[in-house]
């Protein structure tokens, strides 16, 4: 099976007036069709920066250097921008980090909604659009009269499934949801990812879920990645990744995971995250690194395949090897 | 002993909604008291819409209460005037829900720590002012190098929430109410900030409301807890006995629907208990929980069940410990250990 989705090189800068900021590294990843991806990593580690790449909607000061993202065998970096405009939304819908709080408040929802078809399909009629919208809302478990609604009437959980019913409007073949739920209670937060997961089995569309909940990524996603400064570090399926993490960064996430029986006890990652300005040699990860051996100041660890299907850069497993 | 803040009786109803005509009740009859000797880590935990952020934009006196008031140091909010306002205003602080939403896009983030250094004479100096902004900064794992001169839209949700944090640091309030402060870091860093603010609470006594749905962090840090559910209280006290033992089927819910990172153990399956709240008020008169409560029967129906006593400091607001002693609402406190 050809991946829906192969991202092949992918790096994005940032020109600040401190200098150039390698926010997003050489990045490589492929997802198959109905697959669903756990993209997790420190805060300002490149995880929206990645999935604006994606959409080819970084601005400036920022600039995708090099790479493509084939998404259903087209290159999306390739495209004219005439062209992107109409691929968003209907090959590849980006569900924006804090997008239920960017809802417009004045406009009714249901009008929101119309205004994203029409961007991309101009010349329906209007009471198919209506339609359309209103089988979006059913899709993700809202009554048809959210149509009709504001943002303010709304609560966060039926914001958050506004947000997705704009994003399956067109049905893409690839979701990204940035933080989908992060601002949501427990049992919502399970509403809302019960509505992602059906609506992508439905529809057979790969998801890259990006969060920083790797409870939510225990329930719901197939495979994680994990992104430091910049780089993926490891992608494992869910389950090596919770049970034997390879990557010392990813060991040190999973440690620090906080559960009922460990009451008071806080273990943080020591030390901070690396300015991307400024960007360590070697392995990005070694000033923190409890195994940093000395090939790992000096030498960037390759992305190399192990046990046929996890993905790991780090010295520890090509020492010796 | 004195009241630092203090809820009578507060009702917040909401009647400009598309189903105008009975309004929502988005928090009703909440009494609570903080005292001033007396600092305390209360979670407000419940699902969306319960009424949290609308606790939080009712003690910061962004909007009024329907019924009820709310005392600082004595003095109805708002009412104050001159230097009680002023301190009211720099002894009140909050990390909003959206990081998204507080910053102005035109000014670099260092306007958000430089004005109320100013507004609020923090600082003895220029370079003063500096020092201490470079010392909330690094508090929460930002480099202030990195920070300081950069512009909102320059910076990750997760580092426009730190700045947030940052900023209450830097005020050292009495009190603080946190809105999902750390919802956008990671789990590592997230047990670094919440580790700074209970450093606040700890070292400068400061009182902190976490308001959060993430139990396991609430646990975590926090003292006491408050169910909120559809604007009313359904469960409430000392934190370890909510979270170990909890009574009330709301709770219950919330706490088996907690994603735990362990793919073993999988979310239950129970899809009924897991439907979602209208956002209407269907102005049904008994249980808020009823409509979803696997246990409900028809004593649940006719008017909201008082607090029951649960236990020496938790309550629960469900009929099926009506064998207990009721708490009187305006006593809340009473079960909410510090
Ligand atoms: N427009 C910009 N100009 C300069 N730097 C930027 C810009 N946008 C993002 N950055 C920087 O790029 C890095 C990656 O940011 P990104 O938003 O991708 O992080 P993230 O992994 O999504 O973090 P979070 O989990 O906090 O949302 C950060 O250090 C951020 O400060
Ligand atoms: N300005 C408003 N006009 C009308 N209704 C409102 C308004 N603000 C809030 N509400 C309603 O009041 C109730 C409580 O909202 P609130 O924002 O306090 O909930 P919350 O517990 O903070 O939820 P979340 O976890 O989603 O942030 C909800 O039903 C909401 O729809
Ligand atoms: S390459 Fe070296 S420093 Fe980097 S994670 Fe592996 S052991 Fe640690
Ligand atoms: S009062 Fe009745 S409906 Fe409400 S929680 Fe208790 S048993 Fe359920
Ligand atoms: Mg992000
Ligand atoms: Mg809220």
């Amino acid at each position: 099976m050809t991946p829906i989705l192969q991202i092949r090189d992918l790096q994005v800068s940032y020109y600040t007036d401190l200098g150039r900021a390698t926010a997003l590294n050489r990045v490589n990843l492929d997802l198959n069709a109905g697959e669903k991806l756990g993209l997790v990593g420190e805060s300002g580690s490149g995880k929206s920066t990645m999935a604006l790449a994606m959409m080819r909607m970084i601005k400036a000061p920022g600039r995708i250097e090099s790479g493509s993202v084939t998404v259903g065998g087209v290159d999306l970096i390739s495209l004219n921008d005439e062209e992107m405009r109409l691929a968003r939304l209907s090959r590849i819908a980006y569900i924006p980090q804090g997008a239920m709080n960017s809802l417009n408040p004045v406009m009714r929802i249901g009008a929101q909604m119309v205004d994203a078809i029409k961007a991309h399909v101009p010349n329906m009629s209007q009471a198919d659009m209506t339609e359309q919208c209103m089988q979006a809302l059913e899709s993700v478990d809202l009554k048809r009269n959210v149509f009709q609604m504001y943002a303010h009437e709304l609560s966060g959980g039926m914001k958050q499934r506004v947000c997705i019913a704009i994003g399956i409007l067109l049905k893409p073949q690839v979701i990204i949801a940035d933080e989908p739920t992060s601002a949501l209670d427990v049992v919502t937060q399970r509403q809302v990812m019960e509505t992602i997961d059906r609506v992508q089995k439905e529809m057979g569309t790969a998801v890259i879920l990006i969060g920083h909940d790797m409870g939510l990524m225990a329930q719901f996603v197939d495979k994680v990645a994990v992104m430091y400064a910049g780089r993926l570090t490891e992608v494992s399926t869910v389950r090596d990744m919770f049970s034997k993490p390879m990557h010392p960064y990813a060991q040190a996430l999973i440690k620090s995971l906080p559960n009922l029986s460990n009451k008071g006890v806080f273990q943080g990652i020591a030390g901070l995250a690396p300015s991307l300005l400024r960007i360590p040699n070697g392995c990005a990860f070694h000033p923190r690194c409890p195994q940093a051996m000395d090939v790992c100041k000096t030498t960037i660890p390759d992305v190399k395949e192990y046990e046929g299907n996890r993905l790991v850069a780090c010295h520890l497993y090509t020492e010796g090897a | 002993m004195a009241n630092l803040l203090e809820f009578r009786n507060v009702t917040k109803t909401y009647t400009r909604g598309y189903f105008s005509e009975a309004g929502t009740t988005a928090l009703a009859d909440f009494s609570m008291t903080l005292k001033e000797d007396e600092p305390t880590i209360m979670t407000v935990a419940g699902e969306s819409g319960s009424g949290k952020t609308t606790l939080a934009m009712l003690l910061l006196g962004f909007i009024d209460p329907t019924k009820g008031e709310i005392l600082y140091k004595g003095k109805n909010i708002n009412k104050l005037r001159g230097e009680d306002r002023l301190n009211y205003r720099r002894e009140v602080q909050a990390v909003f829900q959206d990081p998204f939403a507080v910053f102005n896009p035109f000014y670099t983030v260092d306007h958000l720590l430089t004005v109320p250094i100013e507004k609020f004479k923090l600082a003895k100096s220029k370079a003063d002012a500096r020092n201490k902004m470079e010392e909330a900064l690094s508090s929460v794992g930002l480099r202030p190098e990195d920070i300081l001169g950069r512009f909102p839209h320059q910076l990750s949700g997760g580092q426009r929430q730190r700045i947030n944090v940052a900023r209450a640091l830097l005020l050292k309030p009495k009190v603080l109410v946190a809105d999902e402060p750390v919802s956008m870091v990671d789990a590592s860093l997230r047990a670094n900030i919440l580790e700074s603010l209970r450093s606040l609470h700890r070292d400068h006594g400061v009182s902190i409301i976490y308001i959060t749905h993430d139990l396991t962090t609430a646990y975590h840090v926090a003292n006491s807890i408050v169910v909120l559910y559809k604007g009313g209280v359904m469960e409430a006290g000392d934190i370890d006995n909510v979270i170990q033992k909890p009574q009330h089927p709301y709770t219950r819910l919330l706490i088996d629907s907690i994603p735990w990172p362990d793919v073993d153990r999988r979310w239950g399956s129970d899809g009924m208990m897991v439907k979602e709240s209208e956002t209407t008020d269907k102005g049904g008169k008994g249980c808020r929980f009823a409509a979803r409560c696997p246990h409900v029967k028809d004593s649940c129906l006719h008017t909201p069940p008082p607090l029951y006593r649960v236990a020496q400091t938790q309550v629960a607001s469900c009929v099926l410990y009506d064998n207990n002693p009721v708490l009187p609402a305006t006593q809340l406190t009473d079960v909410l250990p510090v």
